[in-house]
């Protein structure tokens, strides 16, 4: 991926964004105009307090929600436009999320829960003919994040960190190009969280993959390259710019 | 792929889904079972009328019925002869019985059909065998209570069986001693004077027929006289009793003079004859004279038959025609009022019908297959089982109403599930498919499920219904009333097939609106959903 550091264009770009809910009558805006862009191999944290709107940014960005006004933009591309079927082919194959309640599926074992993304990919008779592979992926990034040992049990028999690793790897199977966490580490201790923190971090040194995480916790944010900063539904300021 | 994996584990671990499951699989059997049972009497109540009435039935417009039956046989076998294996003509005249109940002295009367009929070519047309009490075992819970008396290859007749015949003489020489010591006691007889006195407000003019009868009996008969010259009756030769039966022979229906008694011993219902074969009985009916007049008929009992039609049983009476012929002075044309035809394949009826039609005018006689005769009868019982078959069809829709409202439980338990999949890529349409293939999946497992457990039932039907009977202490299935011995089933597998395929196709129906909603959720609520 030595291309991946020239840099010139972002990968993807979140531009002029607003964004609101209804609650009953009443418009509550979240986003005013927020923006974001990320480089390729690029690991950029966005921190504000709850209500800010960053998740709001997030979903937006990974096509889980559509903006009212502004435009996201992949690789040159205007992907928020594009209709349901693009969308959904989209989120599978460049988009990997992890939430904060790492959000497995209850009734699949960890192993299903990984190969998730690579059956909703093919087709019944795709899988099968290509069951060998898909599981083989699964297994190999399983490994990478340490949790080779546990591929049957199901996820209420791991502990939260456990979780976050195995949605982190469900996150990767599909090799995507950006991944997208909202606060990974929000409902673990600082220890574990560590952790993760630390395998975000060679996922991004070693693969180059684009991150693009939200967080409350300063510390956690301080790991990216790159801090942005977002209150009511702005911007703030570009708080550092250094290397990681 | 995810749709099928998440489809059968919901379906592994979600056990509210079970209630759909069983719900589906009652509505699945009981249709079945119901379905079985319903095709098995069906079935078993078209044989029995097909087999009493024959396929085709000639039918006189009047009573007083069509002259020349050799005439009118040969008319028919010209016609239709190709088609036809056996012909057999019968009068049939309405007209009353009146017998005597042995239990209190009564005498009865009831409304009957008289059926004058030549027993050898009947039972070329139908099972006559079958019906007569005297060829078959008598059968009571089970348990032969009484071999057959006759053995089935001796020809049908008006003969009185070897026991009848003894009985017959056990009972005249016992009405002549009753008279002998009424006699002697210049008291008036007990048995004769009894039913008279008894029913004379009711019906005056068979009583005083019925007080006649006994006396007639005895002043008519030989026997009598013998038994008054012979000390010791019960050594007279067989000869003079057979002299004593009259002319007129009966087959008298079952129904007609037996009633189900409980025993006050066992609590078992068991059957009570009021008149044995050697009894004698009185019918009388109308002549053919213009206006027709009343005419009595005294008659010996040779049989009772049983054709298992509740109907014929309880009303016809089965009598020789020739001496039905004299009675109603139809021997000098030799009329009969219709012809019974067994055809050698059924379904040549409309030809044979169309060929019968042409020989016959047709202001003289009707011409119908028995289905014709029967078709009110018939059609009642297909209305019945359709409408049996809606109603029992609104039970597996409520099974249906229940797999809705399961399902809406939960698609909104998996709310958070459905997000989670839709932000990993799934479309709407896959998410709604996880649902649809779970509705198909509930409804294979829940008709399967039905299917066998309708099939096994309907399979052990009379085991279970002994089961029952036990259970609750009396009969279920009382096969008296019903006349089974064993409740009839006949099982369509086409109707199976339907029944399974309706349940499914009903748990996919409902599957679809809950499958709708889940694949309209918003990714991001659907996410944040606690």
């Amino acid at each position: 991926m030595a291309e991946t550091i020239k840099m010139t264009k972002p990968l993807i770009s979140a531009e002029a964004i607003s964004k609101s809910y209804f609650k009953g009558q009443h418009r509550i805006p979240v986003l005013q105009g927020a923006g974001l862009k990320a480089n390729r191999g690029e690991f950029i944290s966005v921190i504000g307090q709850s209500g800010s709107g960053k998740s709001t940014l997030l979903h937006v960005m990974g096509l889980l929600d559509s903006p009212d006004i502004g435009e996201v933009i992949l690789d040159g591309n205007r992907i928020d436009n594009l209709n349901q079927s693009a969308r959904d082919q989209l989120r599978n194959h460049v988009f990997g999320f992890i939430f904060q309640f790492y959000h497995l599926l209850p009734e699949l074992s960890l192993l299903e829960n990984v190969m998730t993304p690579l059956m909703i990919r093919h087709s019944i008779f795709g899988y099968w003919a290509k069951r060998k592979e898909i599981r083989d992926a699964a297994m190999d990034i399983i490994n990478q994040v340490g949790l080779g040992h546990r591929i049957k049990h199901r996820p209420s028999e791991l502990s939260g960190g456990e979780m976050q690793r195995g949605a982190i790897a469900r996150a990767l199977v599909g090799k995507p190009e950006i991944l997208l966490a909202d606060e990974p580490t929000g409902n673990l201790d600082a220890v574990t969280g560590g952790g993760i923190m630390e395998l975000l971090n060679s996922l991004n040194e070693n693969q180059q993959l684009t991150i693009v995480m939200v967080t409350h916790d300063e510390a956690i944010a301080a790991q990216a390259h790159r801090t942005v900063r977002l209150a009511a539904g702005r911007i703030q300021l570009l708080a550092r710019d250094e290397a990681a | 792929m995810y749709k099928l994996l998440l489809c059968v584990r919901y379906l592994r671990t979600r056990y509210i889904a079970l209630a759909s499951i069983i719900s589906v699989m009652l509505g699945v059997a009981t249709m079945i079972v119901v379905n079985s049972v319903m095709a098995g009497f069906t079935s078993e109540m078209r044989d029995r009328l097909h087999n009493f009435l024959a396929d085709i039935v000639i039918e006189s417009r009047t009573m007083e019925g069509i002259d020349h039956t050799d005439r009118q046989m040969a008319a028919v076998e010209a016609a239709a002869g190709e088609y036809i294996a056996a012909m057999t003509p019968t009068i049939d005249v309405p007209g009353m019985i009146m017998f005597e109940d042995p239990y209190n002295g009564k005498t009865i009367t009831a409304q009957v059909m008289i059926q004058g009929i030549d027993p050898e070519s009947k039972g070329h047309v139908g099972p006559l065998r079958d019906y007569l009490g005297s060829y078959n075992p008598e059968i009571e819970d089970g348990v032969v209570i009484r071999e057959a008396l006759r053995s089935r290859s001796e020809p049908l007749s008006w003969e009185l069986t070897e026991s009848a015949t003894r009985y017959r003489d056990e009972m005249k020489l016992q009405e002549s001693l009753e008279i002998r010591s009424a006699f002697e006691d210049e008291s008036p007889p007990v048995k004769s004077e009894e039913p008279a006195n008894g029913a004379l407000d009711e019906s005056p003019d068979f009583d005083a027929v019925a007080a006649d009868t006994s006396h007639t009996v005895a002043d008519q008969t030989p026997l009598v006289q013998d038994v008054f010259l012979q000390d010791s009756p019960l050594n007279k030769p067989e000869s003079q009793i057979q002299t004593g039966a009259y002319p007129a022979r009966v087959y008298l229906g079952e129904g007609i003079v037996s009633f189900q008694a409980q025993d006050p011993d066992t609590g078992k219902l068991h059957k009570v004859m009021l008149v044995q074969p050697g009894d004698d009985i009185i019918l009388s009916t109308v002549t053919v004279g213009r206006p027709p007049e009343i005419v009595k008929m005294n008659a010996t009992v040779v049989d009772s038959f049983r054709s298992g039609m509740n109907e014929y049983d309880t009303s016809v009476v089965l009598m020789n025609i020739k001496e039905l012929q004299k009675n109603r002075g139809m021997q000098l044309d030799d009329a009969i009022t219709s012809i019974h035809i067994r055809l050698k394949n059924y379904e040549d009826a409309p030809k044979a019908i169309a060929a019968l039609q042409g020989a016959f005018p047709p202001g003289i006689v009707t011409i119908k297959t028995w289905e014709e005769k029967q078709g009110l009868l018939l059609s009642a019982v297909e209305v019945e089982t359709a409408i049996l078959n809606v109603l029992l069809f609104l039970i597996i829709t409520v099974a249906g109403f229940g797999i809705l409202a399961i399902f809406y439980m939960i698609v909104v338990e998996k709310t958070r599930d459905i997000g989670i999949l839709k932000s990993l890529g799934a479309s709407s349409n896959g998410v709604m498919s996880i649902f649809l293939y779970y509705g198909l999946g509930l409804g294979i497992v829940g008709s399967s499920a039905g299917v066998v457990l309708g099939l096994l039932f309907v399979r052990y039907i009379n085991q279970i219904e002994d089961g029952l009977s036990w259970v609750t202490g009396r009969k279920v299935f009382d096969e008296k009333i019903y006349y089974f011995f064993e409740i009839p089933t006949y099982v369509n597998p086409a109707m199976v097939l339907s029944v399974a395929l309706g349940a499914i196709g009903i748990a996919v129906l409902a599957s679809i609106l809950p499958a709708r909603r889940a694949a309209r959720l918003h990714p991001v609520r659907a996410l944040r959903f606690e």
